[in-house]
């Protein structure tokens, strides 16, 4: 998917210029919760067909890390949010 | 004037002559001709030897869907097997050899399979070639792979250079002809930032092979005229001899342009292709439509030709299809070609036309047959004529050509790569591009085949771009267009009452009764009938026979080409080279040199170098009469262990930490406590993953409060970053810490040995003695001569040892003078390799044991881990019951029992006396030496429970190399366990 | 019927008119003993063993698109068995096995060539790993052999000697791997399926699994509802989505591999080759084309379609390998859906549905397993127990820590 990611502090630039670590959904348990709560987190993964939300890092770039929110059946990008930022929405 | 060149006419220049080779012979023909139209010329209408049945071939097409007229053109290390001769642009000194034939092109042994053709139907070699089971792979794979393929490739080194470029436009107009001129002219006047690109060496598409009047002139006027105005708007790019290839996200267009593929004399400094990678806001395709093929017996006959074909090669090239052309054809275009053809005065030998009833009038003089077909053709190598079926009466037509038209199939790919399937208009009986976003379609590609429709239908769309993007669309003035014809036509997916094998897949040789096996089978789905009879798989892709095979199906099945659909369009457009696609970073280009700041140091004391991800890293330094390699490894050993030795470390990865939770920040990132590091103080640190195995060690020490330095493995230095950054910006943001890569800054190198205190001293101005200075001290110290410079008194060797960094400029300088004050105490370089020893002799792992499969407990290290701190990565998920059982393979030493024995990394351990099996494999063994300093083998490996079992005597099992070596199982620090040497 | 050269010499006298439908049709019935959703390699494989070994033939496969549409239909068609840890390597072994008798097994030739597969190493730590798994595989009987350069310049001279980055030290071979049909294992599973009276739906997509106390009744359907006692899935990159409809939480992420072909060539590459210092590997199929890959594009995806600068970097690696691939031209490239797992190794377990059974997690290395992950799954729905070799494939080894990871790259599905 695409070709192009538009970073929030660095403008439209290639794909290539990004690495990807993945789903941006899990949210780090408390370091008491329960065995599921951290099983989930390191293991599970909805993998839905639609809108997702997933981590990319503009390495070659600004260095932050990204959540980039599309559709990884159509490819589509809605949004490219700072990560720092952005913490906090899926919660 | 060769024999099929017509006396005038077309876009060639008679006036020169360009000299070619076609397996062997001498031709010719003239700037303008593809190589397709110059063998046409030279009446070498058979070119080619078709893939199952090696019947003979011939030209069918007059662009790039070609399936029959493939050929090898150049030679020697330019070789380009399966070229197109229909786009091949001719150039002077083209040798040309036709392919998949033996022995020569005119009898071609291969041929008996068209007579056995009965017993190789669809898919026959899945139903048999099973017994003896051993003659699949001794006798009949072997002679199918040898039959099948089309040319040879040299597989040498390619002389030839290609790059790659980015472009970015408002509008990407893909394809030349009227539509896309049109499009184009719009969006130039409109200011758009516009790229046309043409596959074909000449812009103009349809215009160059068509006789309708524009403006009272010829079209090519109106395409020359355009295409000059196009080349004075400064926001237009040009890119003839450019196929634009695919479609992928966020509208990038991949391309490729043939710079220098029509030359002999290739010119080293330019690339011979270069692949674009477009970013356009929208495109237009203006692609055209393509016309089909009617499937009738006989059908592949050399001679047999598509009429938009026929009237090209007369109207463009100025070349007969044969001096008595028969036309078959179930619409206008038929007619139009028999128009062109009269007015050039080649014999017309008939027009047949599917349909009994047509408001086309035929040329005066030429024979119309309505309601006719063609049910089978005569001849070997050239047609020489056909049968036709007259309602029920058969009759034989002398004829040298024919020309076929079964309509047109608008050209939607590009459209529907990216997963949009195409959609099936009933009126047009073809296929439309599926509504996408950022792509439109326009004119032929369209399903509109008036070319006043065509003009209008560019502008339009282009007139709409310009709109969106939020400009003013320019005027167009269409040209008037000479009186039109009604384009349609009436499908005809085969000709019934075949004599013989009608083609619908002509390079594959898939006919039409493959199709009636592939659905009597049960593989009537498009995508199995594709699969099973291979129709749609030739390099052509499907580009001519696709539709018609999904109308046979549709008939056949009894349901409309709608439910049959079609199978799946895909990159590439036309195929492209490995050599455009790759570009530059090939070879030694493939990946950047790293150097090490110290790497000139290294050379000059004569290094050997060895490889390590991106980095050269000096190996070990031979010095003059040391024959092998073992030779100096074991030198530079001892003499670290009895003297002193310099090493280059800068490789590894250097991090600085600042901030006012920077300790908090690394208590949480190491498995092992750094809160409560002194300032000055260097520890151990292990990184674990979230899953509980370790990520990466190295050493953190403290150079202020908030200041920290971080070393990381070589490997592991732009991963360690990307995983802090992780942690700080996604984990962790409410605390405040900021890193730096340090890596590239510095130089830094390994003094270690029992003598490395004095001969340091002598360089340093700071007090090295083991009180001012004891082990695991870490801080700045400033060189005599006055360079600032930092000093960690830390050890992988397992001696007396100090890394030194100094600003990456100074490092050759620094490294000179420790070697010139160490002279005296004896001091060597040493490399990877006595490092490797060393730290062997020592038991300190790497990532020869952290493979990402081991816990710090595994490697020995459980007792860093502090369970105690509130949170750590990796805390959780380490007390997993898996990475805590008690049969985990567990790092231990071995020595091997015979000291002449030698052991390997990646042996596996056996106990002694045990069957091996996978169940009864006990560990692995990790790295492994040449012990100088114990003067034996020894090893590091992972033992199941190896720390309850030192003593033991194991097999250490190289079945690979054939080699077993009895070995005893101990600690795996070999050499000083008490650490006297490194706290002296 | 029977497939011989004896019934191709007679159905040809015939024209070839006499050929009988490969599989039947048919409606689906009220209710199975098992259905299977997924009709591809794996799906079809099971319920052929299902029938053939277990005696369980009152079986339907349902399958959304057509027969062999999913990742059996767009592979590099690899087939080898060399695996390093005690997890793999005993159960693709065990399915290079069963690939050596399928053809006659099945009476349809898949085209088995075992052309060897080699691993091209090019540093001392990529040889002692190359050592370790081939030592691994020695251990399980698995033949191997260590090549040196000056064996590897005389077997493939046309690799790049002399003007490689990273030089070429030696490699791994398994003569045994090498390369099948990959439509026609999907078709000889489904031909064989079907003969022994397994239902293969085509065009019935599951919408809804229904669940009663806590078992599953049955699965809805385009077609309608379809009952059973016990259901299988083995729907690959889609795992995730039909699990979902049973509550099911997976250890899954779905990546997009794309492949390669080139036009086709006279023979001129015998081997399967793979780089060390990249991921790309070759071969040339029966056609001559050369069918090539490399890494996962890196996102999620259920596209079946790649990016172009993947496919770039996948060039570049191959030129770099075999220079002289420099000037032959690809035809095609395309796209499969991956079920990435979190440690880079398949799962054929039991669920926490008591009659739901799972197999999935194949990454891009499931056409190789195709008839040892149908014969181990049946082996579990028809014993209720995991087949011996497949033991260590379950689904909570990484809440209880044995993960398999080949690649020791952890739990970043996107690095397997």
């Amino acid at each position: 998917m695409a070709s192009l990611i538009t970073c929030p502090h660095c403008g439209t630039r290639p794909k290539e210029e990004f690495s990807i670590r993945g789903d941006a959904t899990p949210v780090r348990p408390a370091p008491m919760a329960p065995d599921e709560a951290w099983n989930d987190y390191a293991h599970v993964r909805a993998n839905p067909r639609g809108r997702i939300r997933e981590h990319w890092q503009h390495v070659s770039g600004c260095r932050r890390w990204l959540v980039v929110e599309r559709d990884n059946f159509t490819h589509e990008v809605f949004a490219v949010t700072d990560a720092t930022e952005s913490r906090g929405g899926a919660r | 004037m060769t024999a099929y060149r017509l006396a005038s006419g077309g876009l060639i220049d008679r006036s020169h002559t360009l000299g070619f080779s076609f397996d062997g012979a001498s031709l010719s023909g003239h700037p303008g001709d593809t190589l397709a139209s110059a063998l046409l010329a030279s009446d070498r209408l058979l070119v080619g030897r078709s893939f199952k049945y090696h019947r003979p071939r011939g030209i069918v097409t007059a662009g790039p869907s070609e399936p029959n007229a493939l050929v090898t053109v150049g030679t020697g290390a330019r070789r380009d097997p399966n070229t197109r001769a229909t786009v091949a642009e001719l150039y002077d000194g083209l040798a040309a050899v036709s392919q998949n034939r033996w022995p020569s092109l005119a009898f071609d042994l291969g041929a008996v399979n068209d007579r056995l053709a009965r017993f190789l139907s669809a898919g026959f070699y899945y139903k048999t070639f099973m017994w003896p089971s051993a003659f699949w792979e001794k006798v009949y794979e072997p002679l199918i792979r040898r039959a099948a393929g089309l040319g040879r490739t040299a597989l040498s080194p390619d002389p030839d250079a290609y790059e790659k470029s980015w472009a970015h436009c408002d509008l990407l107009v893909v394809g030349s002809g009227p539509t896309g001129l049109a499009a184009a002219l719009v969006a130039a006047r409109s200011g758009l930032r516009v790229i046309l690109a043409e596959q074909d060496f000449l812009l103009g598409g349809a215009l160059l092979s068509e006789t309708m009047r524009l403006d009272g002139e010829a079209p090519v006027v109106f395409a020359r005229r355009a295409v000059e105005e196009l080349h004075g708007h400064p926001n237009v790019t040009l890119l003839p001899r450019t196929t634009v290839f695919g479609w992928y996200d966020d509208n990038i267009f991949g391309a490729v342009e043939r710079v220098q593929k029509h030359s002999a004399a290739v010119d080293p400094a330019r690339p011979v292709e270069r692949v674009w990678r477009i970013a356009a806001k929208r495109a237009i395709l203006a692609t055209g439509a393509e016309e089909r093929p009617l499937v009738f017996g006989g059908n592949d006959r050399p001679g047999v030709m598509t009429a938009d074909a026929v009237a090209t090669y007369a109207n463009r090239y100025g070349v007969a299809a044969g001096k008595s052309v028969a036309i078959f054809t179930n619409g206008s275009s038929g007619y139009r070609t028999a128009r062109d053809l009269a007015a050039q005065g080649v014999g017309i030998a008939a027009l047949i036309d599917s349909r009994r009833e047509a408001a086309d009038a035929a040329p005066e003089g030429v024979r119309l047959i309505r309601g006719g077909s063609v049910v089978d053709t005569k001849g070997r190598q050239r047609i020489r004529a056909l049968v036709a079926d007259r309602g029920g009466f058969e009759e034989l037509i002398a004829c040298d050509a024919l020309a076929m038209s079964g309509g047109w199939s608008p050209v939607i790919h590009l459209a529907c790569q990216r997963g949009g399937r195409p959609v099936w208009s009933e009126a047009l009986q073809a296929f439309l591009a599926p509504d996408v976003s950022g792509l439109v379609t326009a004119g032929a590609a369209a399903g509109l085949y008036r070319l006043a429709e065509c003009l209008e239908d560019g502008a339009r769309k282009a007139a709409a771009v310009v709109e969106a993007l939020g400009r003013t669309a320019a005027g167009f003035e269409r040209p008037v267009v000479g009186e039109e014809t009604d384009p349609s036509f009436t499908a005809l997916w085969h000709v019934p009452g075949a004599k013989s094998k009608a083609f619908v897949d002509f390079q594959n040789d898939v006919h039409t009764r493959d199709l009636g096996l592939a659905v009597r089978e049960g593989f009537g789905h498009v995508e199995h009938a594709k699969r099973y009879t291979t129709s749609g798989m030739a390099t052509d892709q499907g580009k001519l026979g696709n539709i018609n095979a999904v109308g046979i199906l549709a008939a056949m099945r009894g349901v409309s080409p709608a439910e049959v659909g079609t199978t799946t369009f895909r990159p590439f457009y036309t195929p492209v080279s490995f050599g455009a696609l790759a570009g530059t970073s090939v070879g030694e280009h493939a990946m950047p040199v790293r150097r090490s700041p110290l790497h000139g140091w290294a050379a000059r004391n004569g290094a050997a170098f060895i490889d390590a991800g991106l980095w050269y890293r000096s190996a070990w330094f031979p010095k003059a009469g040391e024959k092998t390699w073992r030779e100096s490894v074991d030198r530079e050993v001892r003499t670290v262990r009895e003297h002193a030795g310099l090493c280059d470390v800068s490789t590894l990865g250097k991090i600085e930490v600042f901030g006012p939770d920077a300790a908090e920040f690394l208590n949480r990132l190491y498995c092992n406590p750094l809160l409560k590091l002194p300032v000055g103080k260097a520890r151990y640190g292990l990184m674990l993953r979230e899953d509980g195995m370790v990520y990466d060690d190295g050493t953190v020490s403290r150079l202020g409060e908030e200041h920290f330095l971080l070393t990381t493995t070589t490997g592991m230095a732009a991963g360690t970053l990307a995983h802090m950054e992780f942690a700080a910006q996604v984990l962790w943001p409410e605390l405040g810490v900021r890193f730096l890569s340090v890596s590239d800054q510095w130089a830094q190198m390994s003094l270690a040995g029992p003598k490395a205190r004095a001969i340091l001293q002598a360089l340093v101005e700071d007090d090295l003695s083991d009180a001012a200075f004891p082990f695991l001290a870490a801080r700045e110290v400033r060189l005599k001569g006055n360079l600032k410079a930092r000093l960690f008194r830390i050890s992988f060797s397992g001696e007396l040892a100090y890394e030194l960094a100094v600003p990456a400029g100074f490092g050759e300088a620094v490294a000179d003078a420790i070697m010139r004050a160490g002279a005296p105490h004896g001091i060597c370089a040493y490399g990877l390799e006595a490092l490797n020893v060393l730290r062997i002799e020592k038991g300190h792992v790497t990532h020869a044991e952290f493979d990402g499969r081991v816990t710090p407990d595994d490697a020995g290290l459980g007792r860093m881990m502090a369970t105690g701190k509130p949170d750590f990565i990796g805390k959780r998920l380490s007390t997993r019951f898996g990475l805590t059982a008690a049969d985990r393979a567990q790092l231990v030493g071995l020595k091997a029992v015979e000291a002449d024995k030698d052991m390997r990394a990646g042996a596996h351990l056996l106990k002694d006396g045990a069957k091996p099996s996978t169940l009864n494999d006990q560990g692995w063994v990790s790295s492994a030496c040449f012990s100088p300093t114990l003067g034996g083998h020894i090893a590091l490996a992972f033992l199941k429970s190896g720390r309850e079992r030192y003593g033991e005597k194991i097999v250490v099992w190289d079945k690979l190399r054939g080699v077993e070596t009895a070995a005893e199982v101990c600690d795996p620090v070999f050499v000083d366990p008490e650490n006297r040497k490194l706290m002296a | 019927m029977r497939y011989s050269a004896l019934s191709i010499f007679k159905q040809a006298l015939a024209g070839n008119l006499g050929w009988k439908p490969v599989w039947r049709e048919p409606e689906p019935k009220p209710h199975y003993d098992v259905i299977i959703v997924g009709g591809g390699g794996h799906g079809l494989a099971t319920a052929y063993y299902l029938a053939r070994e277990f005696g369980i033939r009152n079986v339907a496969v349902v399958e959304k698109g057509y027969l062999g549409s999913g990742n059996v239909g767009r592979n590099t068609t690899i087939v080898r068995s060399n695996y390093m840890l005690p997890g793999n390597e005993p159960f693709y072994e065990f399915s290079l096995k069963l690939w050596e008798g399928l053809e006659r097994e099945l009476n349809y030739n898949v085209m088995l060539s075992q052309r060897g597969i080699i691993s091209l190493y090019h540093n001392d730590s990529q040889r002692d790993h190359y050592t370790r798994r081939g030592n691994a595989m020695m251990m399980e009987g698995v033949a191997a052999e260590q090549l040196d350069r000056e064996t590897l310049k005389r077997m493939l001279p046309f690799l790049n000697f002399d003007h490689a980055r990273f030089p070429i030290v030696g490699g791994l071979l398994q003569r045994r791997a090498g390369t099948a049909r990959h439509d026609a294992v999907a078709w000889g599973f489904a031909r064989g399926a079907d003969r022994l009276g397994v239902d293969l739906i085509q065009n019935c997509e599951v919408t809804g699994i229904r669940r009663e106390n806590g078992l599953v009744t049955g699965v809805e359907t385009t077609k309608g509802f379809i009952g059973c006692n016990r259901l299988a899935l083995a729907a690959a990159g889609n795992t995730s989505r039909v699990g979902t409809m049973a509550g099911l939480k997976l250890p899954l992420e779905s990546h997009v591999l794309q492949a390669f072909v080139t036009e086709g060539l006279k023979p001129c590459i015998d081997h399967v080759i793979t780089y060390g210092a990249g991921h790309f590997y070759i071969s040339q199929s029966d056609k001559g084309g050369l069918v090539f890959g490399a890494e996962i594009d890196g996102y999620s995806s259920y596209a079946q379609r790649g990016n172009l600068a993947t496919a770039e970097h996948v060039m570049e690696e191959g030129v770099t390998m075999i220079p002289g691939l420099s000037r032959v031209r690809v035809l095609r490239s395309w796209g499969g859906v991956m079920d990435m797992s979190m440690d880079g190794s398949p799962i054929i377990d039991r669920t926490s549905i008591e009659n739901l059974y799972l197999n999935c997690g194949w990454c891009y290395g499931g056409f190789k397993a195709t008839p040892a992950s149908g014969f181990c799954f049946a082996h579990l729905i028809a014993r209720g127990e995991s087949h011996h070799v497949a033991r260590a494939l379950r689904l909570d080894r990484f809440e209880r820590g044995f993960p398999i990871d080949e690649a020791g790259a952890g739990t970043q599905p996107n690095l397997h």
